[in-house]
C-alpha cells in the first residue's frame, strides 16, 4: 500500500525518471530492502493507468530509453488525503500475544514462561536496534526509534499481563 | 579473617542464593546472579520487586541475611564494614538517579573528589577529572557549579565521578530516571561507551526497556527472585555480547 503512495509523494516533489525514483525510495524508505526495478515500473504503470501520473515520451539516456513521470492533479489529491489521514492505531502484535497467553492458560501450559521468552525476544531485537542507532545515519536512527518505541509498548503490556496472570488464569479456567 | 578464593576464571561478581528482609517484608529470596568482568548488565523488574536491594547487596552496601556475595575471588559479605567501605571507595563507582553531587562545588571538584578523599595528589586528580569531563563532552562546564547544571549535564558529571578512580564495577540505580527520553539516551550511551573503553563492568537497575537495551543482557527480578530469560531462551545461545 505504501509503495505507490511513496512514489506518488516523491513525484509530487518533482517529476522523475524511474531510476531516480527507485534511488530516492531506497535512500529514504528502503533501509536494507531496496525496491526491485520491476516493482517500480509496474507500480508506475498502474498509477499511469489510474490517471495519477503521466509518462513522458521515451528519451535516450546512458542505458535503455527512459520516461519522465509527473504527478497529475488526481495523484496530488491522493497524496494529500493520505498524508492527512492518521494511520490506524492497530494493536497488531498484542492480539497475537493475548491469544497465546489465554490459550496457554486454558491448556494448562506455562504462560509465564511464554511471556518471559517473548520478553527476551523483544529485548534482543531492542538491543539490535540500539546497535543500529549507534553511529547510524539520522534516517536509520529515527526508524530504529520508531521500532524501539513499539517494542517498548509491547514490553509494558507483557509486564502488566505478567502481573495479572493469576487473575487471568482464574478467569479463563472458569467453565 | 579467612577469605576463600574463587576458582579462576570465574565471574567478577556473584550473588549466591541471597535473602534480605526489611522487618517482615522479604525483599530477596534465594536470589542468584553472576556478572562477568567487562559485562554491561541491566537488572529490570517492577517497583518493589527487590532489584535495588539486589544492587545494594552486590555493592556491599547491604549485607544479605543469608547466602553469599563474591567479588573478585573474595566473600564480600564476610568483610568488615571498614573493608567493605574501602572496597566501595576504590573498586566500585556509583551513579544514582540524583543527589550524589555537591552542588556548591564545580564539576571538576566533584569529579576529583573521590581521588582527593583517597589521598591522591591534587594535580593528577584534576588532570584525570578534566580528561573524563572532556570525554563526556563537558570540558567547557568543568568550572561551573554542579547546582547550576541541567539534569543531563549533572548525570554526566556523576558518571565522570563514578569512573574517576578507575573502578572495576559501576553500579547505576535508575541513572536516567529523572531525565527525558533523548537526554537519558545520551547519558546511557556515554556511560556504556566510556565504561567499555575503560573495561569497567556496569550493573544498571532500570525499569526502562530502552535503557536496558543498551546493556549486553538483562535479568528480571520478580518477588525477590532473579529470572534470567536467556536460561530458557533457545535463540539466545551465544547472543550475549
Amino acid at each position: 500500500m505504501t509503495v505507490p503512495l511513496a512514489l506518488l509523494g516523491l513525484l509530487d516533489r518533482e517529476p522523475s525518471y524511474g531510476y531516480d525514483l527507485k534511488r530516492a525510495y531506497d535512500t529514504y524508505f528502503g533501509r536494507g530492502r531496496p525496491l526491485p526495478f520491476g516493482q517500480v515500473y509496474s507500480t508506475l504503470g498502474r498509477l499511469a493507468r489510474d490517471g495519477k501520473v503521466t509518462a513522458g515520451q521515451s528519451e535516450p539516456g546512458d542505458g535503455p530509453d527512459r520516461k519522465r513521470y509527473a504527478i497529475t492533479t488526481l495523484g496530488k489529491q491522493e497524496v494529500e488525503a493520505w498524508l492527512a489521514e492518521p494511520v490506524a492505531a492497530e494493536p497488531f502484535l498484542q492480539t497475537v500475544l493475548f491469544t497465546k497467553v489465554v490459550l496457554a492458560l486454558m491448556l494448562g501450559h506455562d504462560a509465564q514462561g511464554y511471556l518471559d521468552t517473548q520478553r527476551a525476544t523483544h529485548m534482543r531485537r531492542m538491543r539490535e536496534l540500539s546497535e543500529i542507532k549507534r553511529g547510524g545515519a539520522l534516517v536509520d536512527t529515527l526508524l530504529a526509534d520508531h521500532a524501539l518505541f513499539h517494542l517498548e509498548a509491547d514490553l509494558r503490556w507483557i509486564d502488566v499481563t505478567t502481573a495479572r496472570l493469576g487473575a487471568l488464569a482464574e478467569m479463563v479456567r472458569q467453565p | 579473617m579467612t577469605v576463600d578464593a574463587l576458582p579462576v576464571p570465574g565471574p567478577l561478581l556473584e550473588a549466591r542464593s541471597i535473602d534480605r528482609s526489611y522487618g517482615r517484608t522479604q525483599a530477596l529470596r534465594a536470589a542468584s546472579l553472576a556478572v562477568t568482568a567487562g559485562e554491561v548488565l541491566a537488572i529490570m523488574g517492577p517497583s518493589g520487586s527487590g532489584k535495588s536491594t539486589l544492587l545494594h547487596c552486590l555493592a556491599g552496601i547491604f549485607t544479605p541475611d543469608a547466602g553469599e556475595v563474591w567479588f573478585d575471588g573474595r566473600r564480600l559479605d564476610l568483610l568488615s564494614d571498614a573493608r567493605r567501605s574501602e572496597l566501595r571507595r576504590t573498586a566500585f563507582g556509583f551513579v544514582f538517579q540524583f543527589g550524589q553531587l555537591v552542588p556548591e562545588l564545580t564539576a571538576a571538584d566533584n569529579v576529583a573528589l573521590p581521588l582527593l578523599l583517597g589521598k591522591a595528589r591534587r594535580k593528577p586528580a584534576y588532570r584525570r577529572a578534566a580528561e573524563l569531563l572532556r570525554r563526556l563532552e563537558l570540558a567547557e562546564l568543568s568550572g561551573r557549579r554542579t547546582g547550576e547544571l541541567s539534569g543531563g549535564q549533572a548525570q554526566r558529571v556523576a558518571i565522570a565521578r563514578a569512573l574517576v578512580t578507575r573502578p572495576k564495577v559501576i553500579f547505576a540505580d535508575e541513572p536516567t530516571g529523572a531525565l527525558d527520553s533523548l537526554t537519558g539516551e545520551k547519558v546511557m550511551e556515554l556511560l556504556v561507551g566510556l565504561a567499555r573503553q575503560e573495561g569497567t563492568t556496569v550493573i544498571v537497575v532500570t525499569h526502562d526497556a530502552r535503557v536496558a537495551a543498551c546493556a549486553d543482557r538483562e535479568v528480571m527480578v520478580r518477588d525477590g527472585k532473579v529470572t534470567d530469560p536467556y536460561a530458557t531462551d533457545p535463540y539466545a545461545a551465544g547472543a550475549v555480547r
